[in-house]
């Protein structure tokens, strides 16, 4: 358990971590928006609001528990692999580890730990993304609730950055649906902090898995596009 | 089926558990020394011929009501084949005292045995809560193909409560675990990330031997003769998953359909 002088003295780390410009490479991915705005769902605030509460409590949900209880110290390749089973999209595996990869070598430059180079060695070619947030995460000091906020923050943050490219939305607007989603953002960190203790005892399958058939689908549909502005 | 038991006697939440256990006969068959229904659940061997057992369940997947707490157990020995299918749809209704009912399978599939579980859908009746389970143990060599479906309401009613999760392990590790939630208290399910303007879900699964060197790529199996969504695309493991999401559970299966002809296409 950290105590509370610990988390306070990590609250600068978060904050650089959490950031948007954080050289990771979450910038090139809308997290399924584009898909989205192409079928018409995905058209003004409001619908961006529904699809980002959609993907916060299936995809967030998932990556923050993954995220939490990587930076709780569960073994980091069955995590991985817990997290291969809960992507059943090839698309959607590809990004998970390309973002992994880049996450890596942005972690290793700004908090190198032993476990992080454990890590790159066991999956050179990448983990998924929200394990490698988790030892990030860990290496700055932070805790797994942490950890859990930074993975549900970038399931929605990143969408919302690009529905102001693709629809033109006000950058009022779009803040305004992160700032409304905070309270819910907040119970997600919590619950999926909540599963990754649970894990800790009980194994991997105490990790949250919900699923959204329309971002599986459309991640396939999207790798199909000849062209495309973002990467997924 | 329905109708007899959601209109029989005011009861307390029922607890049943159906055991089906196949075994290779050793003459290229398989025979099943347990075939065991309980309350709600009645099993029948439908054909006895060839190597492939059947097995109907009868009426019995209907109507899980608010309360009740139902287990299938299915065990298929090394070398067995058992196919599992289901004489109506699941229909999950609101109990007496608005309690959640839960349904949990146990798949258990030995090392060169086949299993395919092909139930019709679970449909999620306005006020009804339901958590159904699916565990899946596929041995080294054991072969699997699953098909479940899930439908928001009867016609023209509001969804019910309905929480699917769907784990399957192979040779101890896992091989995939989706959940799907939708319903009230649920967030953001009709929303465009998770179902949009669908009323039925549906997956199908199939794992093991065939897919260990070459996976098909993911191919989309929508087309403008209807509407939904859906994919074929291999798994991290040894299996291919289609997901599919349509109006309804017509097209849904259609869609699903069109899955197992590309797998046999691909298998050869």
């Amino acid at each position: 358990m950290r105590t509370a002088s610990h988390a306070d003295a990590a609250r600068g780390a978060l904050l650089v971590l959490a950031d948007g410009r954080f050289p990771a490479g979450g910038h090139a991915h809308s997290g399924g928006a584009e898909a989205a705005v192409k079928s018409g769902r995905l058209r003004d605030a409001a619908t961006l609001e529904s699809f980002c509460r959609g993907r916060l409590h299936t995809v967030g949900l998932v990556a923050a528990a993954l995220a939490a209880a990587a930076a709780a110290g569960l073994d980091p390749v069955l995590l991985d692999e817990a997290a291969d089973a809960r992507t059943p999209s090839p698309a959607l595996r590809a990004t998970a580890r390309k973002l992994g990869r880049q996450m890596m070598r942005a972690a290793r430059a700004t908090w190198p730990s032993p476990a992080l180079d454990t890590l790159a060695k066991a999956r050179p070619r990448g983990a998924h993304q929200p394990v490698v947030l988790g030892l990030a995460a860990a290496a700055a000091g932070l805790g797994s609730l942490d950890a859990a906020h930074v993975a549900a923050y970038e399931s929605v943050s990143g969408p919302s950055t690009a529905a102001v490219r693709l629809l033109s939305l006000d950058p009022f607007d779009a803040t305004a649906v992160l700032a409304r989603l905070a309270p819910e953002l907040d119970a997600t960190a919590a619950a999926a902090a909540d599963a990754a203790r649970r894990a800790l005892e009980d194994g991997t399958d105490a990790l949250p898995s919900a699923s959204a058939p329309l971002l599986d689908i459309a991640a396939e549909q999207h790798a199909a596009w000849p062209v495309r502005l973002f990467a997924s | 089926m329905t109708t007899a038991l959601a209109g029989s006697v005011p009861r307390a939440g029922v607890r049943a558990t159906a055991r089906i256990v196949a075994v290779a006969d050793g003459r290229g068959g398989t025979a099943l020394p347990v075939l065991a229904g309980e309350g709600p659940l009645a099993l029948r061997r439908t054909r006895a011929s060839g190597p492939d057992t059947h097995v109907t369940v009868v009426g019995a997947m209907s109507a899980p009501l608010g309360g009740d707490r139902i287990v299938v157990e299915v065990t298929v020995g090394a070398e067995a084949r058992l196919t599992v299918g289901a004489s109506a749809a699941t229909v999950s209704l609101p109990g007496r005292t608005g309690g959640r009912a839960s349904y949990d399978l146990r798949l258990t599939v030995g090392e060169g045995a086949e299993l395919h579980w092909l139930p019709e859908p679970v449909i999620a009746a306005a006020g009804s809560d339901l958590i159904m389970t699916t565990r899946v143990e596929l041995a080294p060599g054991a072969r699997l193909v699953l098909r479940e479906e899930q439908v928001l309401g009867r016609a023209r009613e509001e969804t019910g409560r309905l929480v699917s999760r769907l784990l399957v392990r192979h040779d101890g590790r896992p091989l995939l675990d989706q959940e799907l939630a939708f319903g009230p208290d649920v967030p953001g399910w009709a929303g465009p990330a998770v179902l949009g303007e669908y009323h039925a879900a549906g997956q199908l699964l199939v794992a093991g031997l065939g897919f260990d060197d070459t996976s098909p790529e993911p191919r989309l199996l929508g087309d403008t003769s209807g509407d939904g969504d859906a994919v074929l695309a291999p798994l991290a493991g040894p299996a291919v998953l289609a997901t599919a999401i349509a109006p309804d559970a017509l097209r849904v299966r259609q869609l699903l359909d069109r899955a197992v002809t590309c797998v046999a296409a691909h298998r050869g």
